[in-house]
């Protein structure tokens, strides 16, 4: 609260007036004791020290600060919408205040899921080096903590590596109410707009909910820690009854999508296990789900995330800045933290791959062979965007099917020259690569330098192997994961071992609900770059801990190439790829299919990405961003109407605006 | 603080250049005269600057210097018990009084855009000062249906955040939950039951479902922490809106009830630990209806007479929170209940034995032994206070026989319906006082003195709307037959002496409250000369300048009794005393009552700020010795085993005299 402290001094008590005075005789000792005011008056500016022109400056700075702060409080709430305006013309009529003039209404319940990193978590029990931190949060908010004490907030972040629950003595719990995932930092909006614009049809607590989650935990143990799936229920049942029985409308977003699948099949399964809701439940409850950006078959950014602790965005900093991030500044070892950190969220092995070589493609072919992509210079290019069998474009497509490849050359190598030595049996050395990094918990350093030898000379990883590969590099961490998901494909869905929680988030390993009359609808964006497969490299530097990085210098000459600093790009919304987001609705639920026995209907709507025309937009009314696209009026003014009572053919069935169908196509699974 | 690092740096920079520069000007005389031209300002920027700098420099050491021991506060008792191996058993549930809870915007006027989901009511209040008749308008409800006015929609703000903190820095439950959470509670085994405390309680259900809600949540605390029942904390106001859910809960649908059936309070609720219970209702409540003012407001008058009264601003403060809350239905069930039964009638003085315990005059504590033994105190010579009488017009009427009173018969009464001499000047204000005209409010004052019965019909009189509305949602009698079938009306729900306890012989009652400070029992009243501008001014006041000579108990025209500041001690402690206790037609299952006292200790030095000893309203709620108990019981303890009754006042005497039948 910078700005209180500011303006208290100016009824300071009185003891703060007297200090500075005395200060001031001491320091200029020819002054008289009287008033030293009067005495520069009357000498003019000749007594003026050093000391006093600080005090001069520093004066008038902060009376001009209170000025401007005056002024800009008593300005006009709807000012800077109006400078908006004569800039860029009017704006738009957002969703909420045009569908209230077509008279909508509030009629279903809605429940909002938020997904990973977005909800905000909250201080309940600490270590004594978080004192005063009760009931503050830790994620989300200012994240002023991480910088006044990082290590004791990795540490209360942090989840007990065995358990995948809380370490001793901490206690972490997940914000509740709407407030949990309505800004995700003062500023930057997460579900605030949508909310907004639902309060305009008259939607309030009553009638929304948001089901805040710990999103660090595995989904069934938010149910045996915090019973959230419980209270989920029982507040979908309380929101139903109290709306005169009308069914509630769902809103997942990013991993919330998943958590939700999670939570269909738990809701009817009975009671030790399941919710004990009845083989009916969700045809009693659920109107519709709409997945906003739903990562149905995971997203390669959290192999990377697992592998390495980075991403594009890390890589591309390190491409900047080399060496910056493995430096030891003030010991902290930023990744090598955060990846620790990051091993112990059970969550964050819910977003793999699924499917394996099946969807994503292997050695040799990928579902999205021949994808373009288009530098942003060159966006008038007609050709550009569109598959590569048009003959135009000479670019070489990119393998996307092996996720993870050790340099550039085999990334393109065809597949006859790889020659893969395998690296399961490889023994696991017991010599330290490196001792400075014991104290950073990673599994790493029990590789030892023959694990990480064998596992670059494997040099190609597809979807599949990239499982394998994270239980050779870090078998603890995946042991605990793989009690609590499971990435493959259900040959028989009838099998009885399909009634274990782990397989339930998994799309390609449960049923839909027996729920004829519900709605399931994919929400993404399109037109951004998104991570599909990474050119990785061994670790040189001996300060580092972890021996992979991204190749950040594999480049393409060609503006069009999709590979970037070390990463393929497929379309998508710059975290999910349209595959994983739209693969459900587009193909494998459509119609009564295996995966979806009653014939639930689907939808898929796209929204292309425009980027913000000016600063003043802020993030956009048109984004298709991962999370911007929640303040996207299409989207909300979709949702409004499903909420309002519309239905998928109302509001337009599918919109498409990439290969979505063409590349389900390609993919071989019996339906 | 970036902008502070930023002054800091730019200072520093300009203490390298004006070495040169202050060579410069003691050496050219035209420099000189340019200092002395601007000297005025700068010294007025050089002044700000110095406090500035120091401020910082304090704010600095405020935050590196290492928590001082002597702040080190006492162990919480959250902490102390933790280690005794307390834990956390029972799922808890936390019911904000009126006033403490959050509200929040949802739907307004385009004058509070940019407020939306920002509270309203709580926090920071800076609204008030920015908009203050948006705010108003924001926050009364519709004067004929007690719901939201059309196009705005202000709603409580839900979870611990509504009423953990009421503004900054000063807690409501906040030391409670954080005790709590010493033990194990978190937000699965926790739950502020937060409420719209505008409304009547019947209305929070129809509009909010907010009943619903608590028993939904109830329900499902109950269920997955192992069906363990739930420990309700009710405050304030909110113990009479939880005795009103107990009866909702259990009353069928088709009756409007909630449909749990008659055994959902004995299977769900352990204890329920009113703190501060304001089950009788308070004199205040009478006060604010009648003139939108308290003790508080009342010696800042008798400070600064005018001041309140002129229209600073064209404002008119008390008119407008007048009307403002005269809106709001839930501040009629805080008006006294059971009448002169409990309150005393015109000569009755059911305190007389009660000595007001002031910190300068420890002497009075000797007092009233005396006076229990019969023997009269020399500074009782007069005739004792007749606490009955709630509201007197002029001292006198507070003193005399009632033989000497005017009786007055509201009915005879004509409303005038004098419009002509209104004066446009206040037209847009409402406030039912502008129908009545000046003869009837004179015969009204005029030498009469009201009983807790006859104040009823006072306010029946001077704002027929208004209690027209509210008495649909709240009786404030004695039930005669609480078999009765009228009493399936929701209105009595609330009234502890019109409705029984539910049949749960397993739950307890617990009735805790601070004691020891002087609390505001009756008032004396004088006529406003009506001013010339605006007639529908507020005609009554309490008559600040009226002080007992040596009479302790009577104070800027209010008479005190012990209690904790807002609730006195027979409200708060009389169903629980007596009302409740053992099988009575109030409590037909005999659950057990206890009441616990807390002494009021008022904080030793500044640094306690408001104490741990606390007894009064709100500040109890960091009280220590309330904490404990409630951990206590939330981890399982039965009233007995916390110690029973502790009483300090004479409540117990007290209630022998209420002559109810039980």
């Amino acid at each position: 609260m910078p700005l209180i402290h500011r303006k208290k001094p100016q009824t300071p008590p009185s003891e703060e007036v007297v200090a500075p005075d005395e200060d001031s005789q001491k320091k200029p000792p020819h002054e008289s004791s009287s008033s030293s005011k009067t005495h520069k008056k009357s000498n003019g500016g000749g007594k003026w020290s050093c000391v006093d022109s600080c005090c001069w400056f520093i004066g008038c700075v902060c009376v001009t600060w209170w000025f401007l702060l005056f002024l800009y409080n008593a300005m006009p709430a709807s000012f800077p919408q109006y400078v908006t305006e004569r800039i860029t013309g009017p704006l738009p009529d957002p969703p909420g205040v045009k569908l209230k003039k077509e008279g909508l209404k509030a009629q279903h319940p809605v429940v909002f899921i938020p997904g990973i990193v977005t909800g905000g978590l909250e201080l309940w029990e600490g270590k004594q080096c978080a004192d005063g931190l009760f009931r503050k949060r830790l994620w989300g908010g200012t994240f002023g903590e991480v910088y006044k004490r990082p290590l004791c907030w990795v540490e209360h972040m942090s989840l007990d590596n065995e358990t995948g629950l809380d370490p001793d003595g901490i206690r972490v719990r997940a914000v509740s109410g709407l407030v949990a995932a309505d800004y995700f930092a003062p500023g930057y909006f997460v579900w605030a707009v949508l909310i907004a614009n639902l309060a305009h049809i008259g939607y309030e607590e009553k009638n929304m909910y948001m089901a805040a989650y710990d999103w660090r935990l595995s989904f069934q143990n938010t149910e045996v820690r915090d019973q959230t799936l419980s209270r989920m229920k029982s507040n979908i049942e309380l929101m139903v009854s109290t709306n005169g029985g009308k069914k509630a409308v769902i809103v997942p977003h990013s991993m919330g999508v998943l958590y939700f699948l999670h939570f269909m099949k738990w809701v009817e399964e009975p009671a030790p296990m399941g919710g004990g809701g009845g083989p009916d439940w969700c045809a009693k409850y659920i109107k519709a789900v709409m997945n906003i950006g739903g990562p149905f078959l995971g997203v390669p950014k959290a192999v990377s995330g697992l592998f390495s602790a980075e991403a594009k965005d890390v890589a591309v900093a390190r491409a900047i800045a080399p060496g910056f991030l493995d430096t030891d500044i003030f010991r902290l070892q930023t990744l090598q933290h955060i990846m620790r950190m990051t091993r112990t969220w059970d969550s964050t092995m819910s977003m793999l791959p699924k499917g394996g070589d099946t969807i994503w493609g292997g050695l040799d072919w990928s579902p999205e062979k021949g994808h373009t992509c288009c530098g942003k210079k060159q966006k008038r290019n007609e050709t550009c965007g569109e598959a590569g069998e048009n003959g135009v474009s000479k670019i070489k497509p990119a393998n996307y099917g092996r996720m993870i490849s050790f340099g550039k050359e085999i990334a393109e190598a065809a597949p006859s020259e790889i020659n893969n030595i395998d690296f399961r049996g490889a023994v696991k050395g017991q010599s330290f690569p490196n001792h400075t990094c014991r104290d950073v918990w990673t599994e790493y350093h029990d590789m030892g330098i023959a694990g990480i030898k064998a596992i670059a000379e494997y040099k190609v990883y597809t979807a599949d192997a990239v499982i394998d590969l994270l239980h050779y590099v870090a078998p603890k961490m995946m042991a605990r994961g793989s009690a609590h998901f499971s990435y493959g494909i259900a040959d028989d869905l009838d099998d009885p071992k399909y009634k274990d929680p782990k397989y339930w988030s998994n799309p390609l390993e449960t049923k839909l609900p027996n729920a004829p009359e519900m709605e399931i609808y994919s929400l993404y964006g399109v037109g951004i770059p998104t991570e599909r497969a990474y050119v990785y490299k061994l670790n040189q530097s001996p300060d580092s801990c972890i021996p992979f990085q991204i190749f950040t210098s594999a480049h393409e000459e060609d503006e069009d190439s999709c590979l970037k600093a070390g990463v393929y790009n497929v379309d998508g919304d710059e975290t999910v790829p349209v595959l994983s987001a739209g693969y459900m609705c587009a193909k494998a639920w459509r119609g009564k299919t295996r995966f979806n026995p009653s014939g639930i209907k689907t939808y898929v709507r796209e929204y292309n990405h425009s980027p913000p025309a000016n600063l003043l937009e802020g993030r956009g009314t048109q984004s298709g961003a991962h999370v911007d696209i929640m303040g996207n009026f299409a989207l909300i003014e979709d949702i409004m109407r499903v909420a309002a009572g519309g239905n998928g053919s109302e509001i337009g069935h599918d919109q498409v605006y990439s290969g979505i169908y063409e590349w389900s196509d390609r993919i071989d699974l019996k339906l | 603080m970036p902008p502070l690092l930023r002054f800091r740096k730019l200072s520093f920079s300009e203490d390298t250049v004006n070495p040169t520069a202050k060579q410069q000007t003691t050496t050219e005389k035209p420099k000189r005269r340019r200092a002395g031209r601007c000297s005025c300002v700068d010294s007025c920027c050089w002044a700000i600057g110095y406090l500035c700098t120091a401020w910082w420099l304090l704010l600095f050491l405020y935050h590196s210097v290492p928590v001082p021991a002597m702040l080190q506060a006492r162990e919480s008792p959250g902490t102390r018990l933790s280690r005794d191996g307390v834990k956390a058993l029972h799922p808890m549930i936390l019911v904000p009084g009126i006033v403490t809870g959050g509200l929040e915007l949802w739907e307004g006027r385009p004058c509070a855009e940019g407020l939306f989901r920002k509270r309203l009511w709580g926090a920071s209040f800076t609204e008030i000062l920015r908009r203050p008749l948006c705010w108003l308008e924001h926050l009364s409800l519709d004067s004929e249906t007690g719901l939201d006015p059309p196009g705005i929609r202000v709603r409580a703000v839900p979870g611990l955040v509504a009423a953990d903190y009421f503004v900054p820095c000063y807690f409501a439950w906040a030391v409670l939950i954080e005790n709590l959470a010493k033990i194990g509670y978190e937000g699965k085994n926790l739950h502020m039951a937060s409420y719209d405390w505008r409304l009547s309680f019947h209305n929070t259900e129809v509009r909010d479902q907010s009943l619903s809600r608590l028993k939904s949540k109830i329900e499902l605390m109950y269920a997955t922490n192992g069906y363990k029942k739930v420990v309700v904390v009710p405050h304030s106001m909110g113990a009479i809106y939880f005795l009103h859910f107990l009866k909702w809960v259990e009353t069928p649908l088709p009756d409007g009830g909630g449909g749990g059936g008659p055994g959902w309070c004995a299977k769900h609720v352990k204890a329920i630990v009113n703190i501060g219970p304001a089950f009788l209702g308070v004199p205040k409540a009478v006060s604010n209806l009648l003139s939108a003012e308290g003790k508080d407001i009342a010696y800042a008058r008798s400070l600064a007479p005018g001041l309140l009264d002129s229209e600073l601003l064209k404002l008119q403060t008390l008119e407008h929170l007048m009307r403002m809350s005269h809106s709001w239905d839930s501040i009629f069930s805080l008006l006294p209940k059971g009448g002169e039964a409990i309150w005393g009638n015109l000569d009755s003085h059911t305190k007389e034995g009660h000595s007001c315990i002031d910190s300068k005059r420890k002497l009075s504590q000797s007092n009233l032994h005396r006076q229990n033994d019969g023997i009269r105190p020399e500074s009782w010579v007069k005739e004792p206070a007749k606490y009955g009488r709630i509201i007197a017009f002029g001292k006198r009427a507070s003193e005399v026989p009632s033989s000497q009173l005017n009786t007055l018969n509201t009915k005879e009464l004509s409303r005038g319906d004098d419009s002509l001499n209104d004066s446009t000047s206040c037209g847009e204000f409402w406030s039912e006082y502008s129908e009545i005209s000046r003869e009837s409010i004179v015969k009204v004052a005029e030498n009469t003195a009201y009983t807790a019965t006859t104040v009823l019909d006072l306010l029946r009189f001077i704002a027929p709307k208004m209690m027209k509305r509210a008495e649909a949602h709240f009786s404030h009698g004695i039930a005669e037959d609480l078999d009765d079938p009228k009493y399936g009306h929701y209105k009595y729900w609330s009234n502890p002496l019109e409705t029984k306890l539910p049949d749960a012989l397993e739950m307890e009652m617990y009735c805790l409250y601070g004691v020891g400070i002087p609390t505001e029992r009756s008032y004396i009243y004088k006529l406003t000369t009506p001013s010339s501008k605006c007639k529908s001014s507020i005609p009554f006041r309490i008559d600040g300048s009226v002080d007992g000579d040596d009479d302790i108990y009577l104070k800027g025209g209010t008479r005190f009794v012990d209690g904790d500041e807002s609730v006195p001690v027979i409200s708060a402690g009389f169903m629980c005393a007596k009302g409740w206790r053992g099988k009575t037609r109030f409590n037909p299952s005999g659950m057990e009552t206890f009441v616990r006292e807390y002494k009021h200790k008022p904080p030793g030095s500044l640094l306690e700020s408001r104490g741990t000893e606390s007894g009064s309203h709100v500040d109890i709620m960091g009280n220590v010795g309330l904490i404990e108990d409630v951990l206590r019981i939330a981890s399982g303890a039965s009233g007995q085993e916390i110690g029973g009754d502790r009483v300090y006042s004479n409540v117990m005497k007290m209630s022998e005299r209420v002559s109810i039948k039980l």
